[in-house]
């Protein structure tokens, strides 16, 4: 309750927390605000934004909704940055507690594993991945989450370490608990508060790598995302810029909300370190 | 001497990294559909299927994987990265023709990120939770919420469409033949607004860390006797905390050599600078994976060796550092 409190107490956390409820309403009411299919001909082409009151923000070069794409799109940023986001910190906090709770051979193959992953700019793993298995939304979206787990095991791992000779690890040793069951039920509640504090800049960076390689026609091109739309803008960048413009926006907001929240809750449940 | 050691250890350490790395993505590439001779087909127009068997016989891709495997390792050895058939060159040839950019670009990036970071991460940790602080930092978080594709274009349309100050893209000007300081004149306005680009997301990064770190720094007492001493407040940042505050800063670039190096393939596709990033780009869509997989390699290369860099920059800085460190 403490935490909650503090919590509301920072304006930019609470700012935070509306801008990410709007862009969740987005993504709830899209179907009901558009009914039709966003990527759907809608009218004429590039007409810029309130100069027809049935497009709000203009139509694309082909004639498609602005607005429903963009509503359309929150659904899609959501889904493949909570998803891939959950894949990461999943594989993260397997490799993370396994390697930091057994340590010695262990630990040193994993950590060999996840500084191989951390050596290879992720972006480019994340084209390679996307080169070989295809760009579905399925697909994208395992691949973002692929890309994004070493940060959180080396986390969970940092927590293992330190927790794992502690008394109460020590007491559940002595009452004889396997390994699996102190792991589980006695070290990972303790160490997930950083970790899943953590998944907000994990979901922020897979926002963003996904947009970017929708930007480049790289993800699924039969989704309504604001990546994609982008880069459609792109063509058209010199007078119409506002087809890049707009979607652009909405990313910036999406992953200012992310950060914002996961500040947030840092500092509410970290509230010593409040002060910096 | 000590340093050079330790650093030396850590880099003997990153061998089998990268071994590890080109061995999983080559596996990873086995499973892509069509392989280079598919492309070399595609491109000649089609042919028949003795005449792909031929070709896949001349570069060795009717051997079982491991054997490939094997090959391709033993050709790395000797610095040999195969043959791009896309572009008809050696792959290390293609890589090499695109490495410069890409490594102007990072570095001037790097440089503006680094500098501002720490200009601005200063002020705001001398005011903290003044407006100037305040307005830091929400500029910090902004930046690190834009996608730098998106700021590249607006950045394009505001100063080269509207303004026309600036080139929208390329690397040099084709028509005119420069020589000497107009040729470098001409390279650094067409890479202004691509630096501005990729630097800004860690511009954001390092104004926080900067900030976060100079607050720590301010609370030791070493500071504390500094001013006692009865030096004025930027003798003392300037003396005493600066240099303890940038221990973090140094270390953040090699953790982002990666993310930097990732970023370039987007903002290099952005401002069409013909870079590493942007070959990536390409040789993914025109499914040329003997120069995706030679990539790879450089680019895992390129970041041990920034974090070589970085090693023997930290022990330098910080002589507490020692071998067993």
């Amino acid at each position: 309750m403490d935490a909650l409190k503090r919590y509301f107490r920072s304006p930019a956390a609470v700012a935070g927390l509306i801008l990410l409820m709007v862009v969740i309403a987005m993504a709830i009411s899209a179907g009901w605000l558009y009914p039709r299919d966003p990527l759907a001909l809608a009218g004429r082409p590039l007409l810029w934004p309130f100069s027809n009151p049935r497009f709000p923000l203009g139509t694309d070069n082909s004639g498609r909704d602005i607005a429903a794409q963009i509503f359309y799109g929150a659904r899609i940023s959501l889904l493949i940055g909570g998803v891939a986001t959950a894949i990461a910190i999943a594989i993260g906090i397997l490799v993370g507690a396994f390697a930091g709770y057994y340590g010695g051979w262990i630990d040193n193959v994993l950590m060999r594993i996840t500084e191989a992953f951390q050596t290879l700019p992720n972006f480019l793993l994340l084209l390679v991945l996307v080169a070989v298995f295809g760009s579905t939304l399925t697909t994208v979206t395992i691949a973002v989450g692929v890309v994004s787990w070493p940060a959180p095991a080396r986390l969970t791992r940092a927590e293992f370490l330190s927790l794992r000779n502690r008394e109460f690890v020590q007491a559940g040793r002595t009452l004889g608990l396997r390994d699996l069951q102190l792991i589980l039920g006695e070290i990972l509640p303790n160490a997930l508060p950083p970790v899943v504090v953590y998944a907000s800049v994990v979901m922020a960076v897979a926002i963003l790598l996904e947009s970017a390689l929708a930007f480049l026609h790289l993800s699924d091109p039969n989704v309504a995302s604001w990546g994609n739309l982008i880069g459609l803008g792109r063509d058209v960048l010199r007078v119409q810029w506002y087809v890049s413009a707009i979607p652009g926006v909405a990313i910036l907001v999406t992953v200012l909300a992310v950060s914002l929240v996961g500040q947030g809750l840092n500092d509410a449940l970290n509230p010593r370190l409040k002060s910096r | 001497m000590r340093i050079l050691s330790l650093a030396g250890r850590r880099l003997a350490a990153s061998v089998p990294t990268l071994i590890l790395i080109l061995i999983g993505v080559f596996l990873l590439l086995q499973f892509a559909p069509g392989d280079t001779v598919d492309a070399m087909m595609a491109q000649m127009g089609g042919g028949d299927a003795a005449t792909a068997r031929q070709l896949r016989h001349f570069y060795g891709l009717d051997l079982s994987i491991p054997v490939q495997l094997g090959n391709y390792l033993w050709r790395l050895v000797r610095l040999d990265l195969g043959f791009s058939a896309i572009y008809g060159k050696p792959v290390a040839t293609v890589i090499l023709e695109r490495l410069p950019p890409t490594i102007l670009l990072m570095t001037a990036s790097l440089s503006f990120a680094f500098f501002f970071g720490i200009l601005f991460g200063v002020i705001a940790a001398r005011d903290v939770n003044k407006w100037p602080d305040t307005l830091i930092s929400t500029l910090g978080l902004i930046f690190y919420a834009t996608p730098s594709f998106w700021f590249g274009l607006m950045a394009i349309v505001v100063f080269s469409v509207y303004l026309q100050w600036l080139p929208p893209g390329g690397f040099e000007d084709i028509g005119g033949v420069r020589t000497g300081i107009w040729h470098a004149i001409d390279i650094a306005r067409h890479l202004v607004l691509p630096t501005l680009t990729l630097g800004l997301i860690f511009l954001a990064i390092y104004l926080r860390i900067m900030r976060a770190s100079m607050l720590e720094v301010l609370n030791l007492d070493h500071v504390r006797t500094a001013r006692a001493k009865g030096l004025d407040e930027t003798a003392v940042i300037a003396r005493h905390v600066l240099r303890n505050a940038l221990l973090p800063m140094v270390t953040l670039i090699g953790l982002q050599a990666g993310t930097m190096l990732g970023g370039s393939v987007v903002v290099e596709s952005v401002f069409s600078l013909p870079g590493l990033g942007r070959l990536a780009y390409e040789s993914v869509v025109q499914r040329d994976l003997n120069t995706l997989l030679g990539i790879v390699f450089v680019s895992a290369l390129l970041v041990i060796v920034v974090n070589f860099v970085v090693d023997l920059l930290y022990a330098r800085l910080d002589p507490r550092i020692t071998v067993d460190g």
